[in-house]
């Protein structure tokens, strides 16, 4: 049987506060009974606001996190079996939200070889993968400058190529590009695609940009710990109003034509890109002036 | 003023002492510093000035860079200096008031001196040539058997290289921090010491909690891509003894042997 990727079955997880005699002061549920699953050499993204516990979630599929009740499944790995962490963590990379605080090495390609260093990868191999992770991530020619020196959006890179040299199934990103500015969002996001497509890695992204995912399989909307919303881009951004209500935003396109098809021009639902705006409404104009004929 | 101090830093260029297995440098160090504090008599000390100023030649690192790291320990040095000078007691040379200069104050006041330096010397030449992985792979091979009486090395190397690669981040935190709070009325320059380190304090506690979420992401990043320590681990650039570090020994040899000499000489003549 072919399994999913990642399976979460009836998820909740919260954080619970103890005073000193370790009495329970008070309880965050963070992740409230929730259920997805992903499939493999899919892109999934999970959009929410802040504290829509989501970030809490990317950290029960990497095994830093073990679920209260429920259970995840990565590549058929229960994460709450103490023997699977190892596995599971090397299946399900995780890319984190701050460029800085996630490399380890003063050297681009020592920092990527870190990971197959510690699955015991001989030596010959590292050398191998860190080559083929640095171009697939675009990096090949800063291998041996000091991460320091990178832009925010190249550091962030390196951090992917690192998880790449591991040769995971699944890529799992954690607001990668929160701390970025636009050009290093675009850079982050188009090599996750690539690699996404090219390599064929499943690819979990969390983000609270929308103009991020209008490309992904499937999008799923997180609010205080619950799933709210799950379907195709074109399904979930042609409910504006519904988005807002959980504060995100919308693509800016989408939101113009959502605007303007409430004005009364009779748009499609749903547009995602420039292009899909422009071109309805050359054939809205096109069908205006046929019926003026 | 950070920029100025050039101990400590690498100095990137392609000679035989950079191209070194980083093991036999700090070897080397080790025995330079322990040759330094056998001698008695200034004869002594030509042997190891025509090692040191030899290997400064072969390292191809410019002289004025070396120089402008001394300026940092030039304080240091005078102190010393200083107080060997004036407060070694026995035959009395000069005396002015309650300054007496002695002849044993003299003599051990030039020993202190030309043992810093030449210290300082050594010590900066190996970090001239050595990257600090390298420095840190070699430390941990060094103290491999260590292992044995329960200590940590692995962990202690992988703390140094984490703390090395750190230190520029948390620099420029300290600038940040620093400029933020003279933006909001913050005065670091003023007052006396008391005044001065007190003023630290708004810079000090944004500084230490930042460091700490830091350590924190950074702990949970390493565990995510599998780091479990030491044990099981392979390595990226293992360090791997040539011909030309077995030669380096040979030479570390022979100069061990010239030193021992000289001391066994100074002995017989003194």
């Amino acid at each position: 049987m072919d399994r999913d990727m990642i399976e979460v079955k009836k998820l909740v997880h919260e954080y619970i506060r103890r005073d000193e005699d370790g009495n329970v002061e008070s309880i965050n549920r963070a992740i409230d009974n929730v259920n997805f699953s992903v499939k493999k050499g899919d892109f999934v993204a999970i959009l929410g606001a802040n504290g829509s516990g989501k970030s809490t979630l990317a950290k029960h599929i990497n095994a830093i996190l073990h679920p209260t009740e429920g259970s995840i499944w990565v590549n058929g790995l229960n994460t709450a079996e103490e023997n699977n962490i190892w596995d599971i963590r090397q299946t399900a990379g995780m890319v984190f939200q701050n460029p800085d605080n996630q490399i380890v090495a003063t050297v681009v390609e020592e920092d990527v070889g870190f990971g197959p260093e510690n699955l015991g990868v001989p030596t010959d191999e590292i050398w191998e993968r860190v080559e083929q992770s640095l171009e697939a991530v675009g990096m090949l020619e800063y291998r041996t400058q000091s991460p320091n020196k990178l832009s925010g959006g190249q550091k962030q890179r390196v951090a992917i190529a690192g998880i790449m040299a591991m040769k995971p199934q699944c890529i799992v990103l954690d607001e990668p590009t929160a701390m970025l500015d636009p050009n290093g969002r675009k850079e982050v996001i188009s090599t996750v695609r690539e690699l996404n497509k090219k390599e064929k890695v499943t690819v979990l992204l969390i983000t609270h940009h929308m103009d991020e995912v209008t490309f992904a399989d499937k999008v799923i909307v997180m609010e205080h710990g619950k799933i709210v919303m799950q379907g195709t881009p074109r399904d979930i951004f042609s409910r504006v109003d519904e988005i807002k209500q959980y504060r995100l935003d919308v693509p800016q396109v989408t939101e113009l034509a959502f605007e303007l098809s409430k004005a009364g021009l009779a748009l499609p639902e749903g547009i995602l890109t420039i292009d899909e705006l422009v071109d309805s409404l050359i054939k809205l104009k096109q069908s205006n002036i046929d019926k003026a004929k | 003023m950070i920029r100025d101090i050039t101990i400590g830093q690498y100095y990137p260029t392609d000679s035989i002492l950079h191209r070194l297995d980083p093991r036999v440098k700090l070897i080397g160090t080790l025995l330079f510093i322990v040759s330094l504090f056998l001698f008695h008599s200034f004869l002594g000390y030509i042997a190891v000035t025509i090692f040191l100023f030899s290997i400064i030649k072969i390292s191809k690192v410019p002289f004025r860079f070396i120089i402008r790291g001394m300026k940092a320990i030039l304080i240091l040095l005078l102190f010393t200096v200083f107080f060997n000078l004036f407060l070694t007691p026995g035959e009395t040379i000069f005396k002015l008031g309650f300054i007496n200069i002695t002849k044993e104050g003299i003599k051990s006041a030039g020993f202190m001196a030309i043992r810093l330096t030449y210290l300082i010397l050594g010590s900066s030449l190996m970090t001239f040539t050595t990257t600090p992985n390298q420095l840190t792979d070699g430390l941990e091979k060094l103290m491999r058997p260590l292992n044995r009486i329960k200590v940590p090395v692995h962990e202690i190397a992988m703390m140094m290289s984490i703390a090395l690669r750190f230190i520029p981040i948390l620099l420029e935190e300290t600038d940040k921090i620093m400029k933020a709070q003279m933006a909001r009325g913050a005065d670091f320059e003023s007052g006396g010491i008391l005044k001065r380190a007190k003023s630290l304090i708004p810079l000090l506690i944004p500084l230490f909690v930042s460091a700490f979420r830091r350590a924190n992401d950074l702990a949970m990043a390493m565990e995510a891509r599998c780091y479990r320590g030491g044990d099981g681990r392979t390595k990226m650039k293992p360090l791997k003894y040539s011909g030309r570090d077995f030669a380096a020994y040979l030479v570390l040899c022979a100069y061990v042997v010239a030193v021992i000499s000289m001391r066994m000489l100074e002995k017989r003549i003194g």
